[in-house]
């Protein structure tokens, strides 16, 4: 089936107005949309871009032709994690000539005029699309959080489609960006869940990975949520989800702006199925998470998706000046790093044996030791991708866990938080 | 015998099929450099991709699987054709930026439950008729 193209599409697509870049872009959204069933494109207000991560040498050479062929970005775009930490380069262990390269990579996103964010929390860095605006965002985490607390409308975009919707203003007009594909069609219930255990930070993204393992690609609406979460755990549930399950929007009854009550969010119609969350589910899939048994550890790590300038203080406050037997690795954008050092959080941290990852993160790219051990973690999400991509065995456990095993080298549990 | 496939990107190819018997994502379970299956768990893990055509009845869509494709492309290890059992742009679109990269690009077709099994020999037209030699 054709897509039906604007007459300005339509010069860009044949290189008539715009640059070389401009033409390369359009082609590979135009493409994007025949292949996905699309009858049109979207125009879009901004653009994160996560094809700034290194995967081989060919990314960032299509990256520079695109930057030679005079390729600017239309909309506002942030960009996503790279493969290194600008700010201390020699943290990343990747081998010379690869780090050239994923070098490279980032600066030809700096070049094509993307913000130099490097955050895979662009929504803590002022990147906050309002609700109802069209936008192509990448990173998993990022999109579900786009669509689901702040109510803008994207796919999941991937490597070249998101700087190709950047730099033509254009998307894709199918899946989410269409009211009608947004409404959810799974109810889970957590209502019977105790209060106390629903008000744990930890709660949070435990429930994500449970969602993500049952709704797939499903539209999911949680129901018995309390309305008052704070973002940061919204940010651990949507990745959690995100990163175990294709979810790209969920309906937080009360909190998401398109789900006032359960009604809206199922678009008038009842639910395929609703599942009723139990304890013992939460147990089990908190559980999963784990790979190795409580024991010593050689690492914590944090920061997936990036630490907020609250969290770090959460840690400094939970730390109560004793020092770390592992390393404490940070993952976080360099705003929260300024945010840091306004007040000294960053020094009193370092002090204590916390390693800052800027730029990046631990699990895309080689930081934690070559020697694979244990790594503890409140992140689903980097326990779902521990093993397979640094292999370290993940623990999970809440960020009060989290601080007193560092401090013990070992697992320290607190019975009283699942209770 | 032969089948009608959707065109995702056209192409014309001759090979021997390799049927991934489980989902995957290329991105953490395909090495580019040489072309091998690496998940862990997976029933193809250790078999190579280059210049097979590729049947792939479900994928897992992680989104940086687009640069894993382009970069089997540039390390000269692509299939010889993509099979896929679902509409998916974002193996495709690796083959999109390839072809303006410069590269020799290959058929992506799209069928529903694609029949075909490891060692079959096929053809693919760039109709997207597909025959069984």
């Amino acid at each position: 089936m054709p897509v039906d193209l604007t007459d300005y599409e339509k010069s860009m697509l044949a290189g008539a107005v715009g640059t070389d870049g401009d033409r390369m872009a359009m082609e590979v959204v135009a493409q994007s949309a025949r292949m996905l069933g699309a009858k049109g494109l979207v125009e879009i207000q901004s653009s994160h871009i996560d094809g700034c991560l290194y995967h081989g040498d060919s990314g960032a050479l299509y990256c520079e032709k695109l930057v030679e062929g005079g390729a600017r970005v239309r909309v506002p775009a942030t960009t996503n994690v790279g493969a290194l930490n600008l700010l201390n380069p020699d943290q990343c262990r990747l081998p010379p000539d690869q780090r050239k390269m994923a070098f490279r990579l980032m600066v030809a996103h700096e070049r094509m005029g993307c913000t130099p964010s490097w955050t895979c929390a662009p929504y803590q860095a002022g990147a906050r699309p309002a609700l109802g605006t069209q936008v192509a965002w990448g990173e998993s985490n990022a999109v579900a959080f786009a669509n689901t607390v702040l109510g803008a409308r994207t796919n999941r975009y991937g490597d070249f489609l998101d700087i190709a919707c950047a730099i033509s203003g254009r998307a894709p007009r199918y899946g989410l960006h269409r009211s009608r594909n947004r409404h959810a069609k799974l109810v889970l219930d957590v209502t019977g869940l105790p209060q106390a255990l629903r008000a744990q930070s930890a709660f949070y993204p435990v429930l994500g990975a449970i969602i993500g393992r049952l709704a797939g690609e499903t539209v999911c609406a949680v129901t018995g949520l309390a309305p008052g979460a704070a973002e940061d755990d919204l940010k651990a549930l949507c990745a959690a989800a995100a990163a175990t399950g294709a979810v790209a929007l969920l309906h937080l009854v009360g909190i998401t702006p398109e789900a006032p009550d359960l009604q809206t969010a199922l678009g008038g119609q009842p639910p395929e199925e609703t599942i009723v969350l139990t304890r013992d589910m939460l147990i089990d899939a908190r559980d999963g998470l784990s790979l190795a048994a409580d024991g010593p550890i050689d690492s914590v790590a944090l920061g997936s998706p990036h630490f907020s300038a609250e969290e770090c203080r959460a840690v400094l406050a939970l730390a109560g000046g004793h020092r770390f037997l592992v390393p404490v690795y940070i993952c976080l954008g360099r705003h929260t790093v300024s945010a840091l050092e306004q007040d000294g959080t960053d020094r009193a941290l370092r002090e204590l044996g916390v390693v800052f990852v800027a730029d990046t993160c631990v699990v895309v790219t080689p930081i934690l030791p070559d020697t694979p051990g244990v790594m503890m973690t409140n992140s689903a999400k980097f326990a779902h991708y521990a093993t397979g991509n640094t292999g370290h065995l993940p623990v999970f456990g809440t960020l009060g866990e989290c601080v007193a095993s560092a401090q013990a080298g070992r697992v320290v549990r607190d019975k009283a938080v699942w209770a | 015998m032969t089948w009608q496939a959707e065109v995702l990107f056209e192409g014309a190819a001759t090979g021997k099929v390799l049927r991934l018997d489980a989902p995957i994502s290329f991105w953490g379970g395909v090495d580019p450099r040489s072309a091998c299956i690496t998940l862990a768990g997976h029933p193809q893990r250790g078999q190579s991709i280059a210049g097979q055509v590729l049947v792939i009845p479900q994928l897992i869509g992680s989104s940086s699987s687009s640069a894993v494709m382009l970069e089997l492309f540039y390390c000269g290890m692509a299939p010889a054709a993509l099979i896929l059992g679902g509409r998916d742009a974002i193996l495709p679109v690796g083959v999109v930026v390839a072809r303006q990269m410069g590269r020799p690009t290959i058929p992506v077709v799209v069928m529903q439950s694609p029949p075909f099994e490891t060692g079959d020999r096929l053809s693919v037209s760039p109709e997207g008729r597909i025959e069984r030699l």
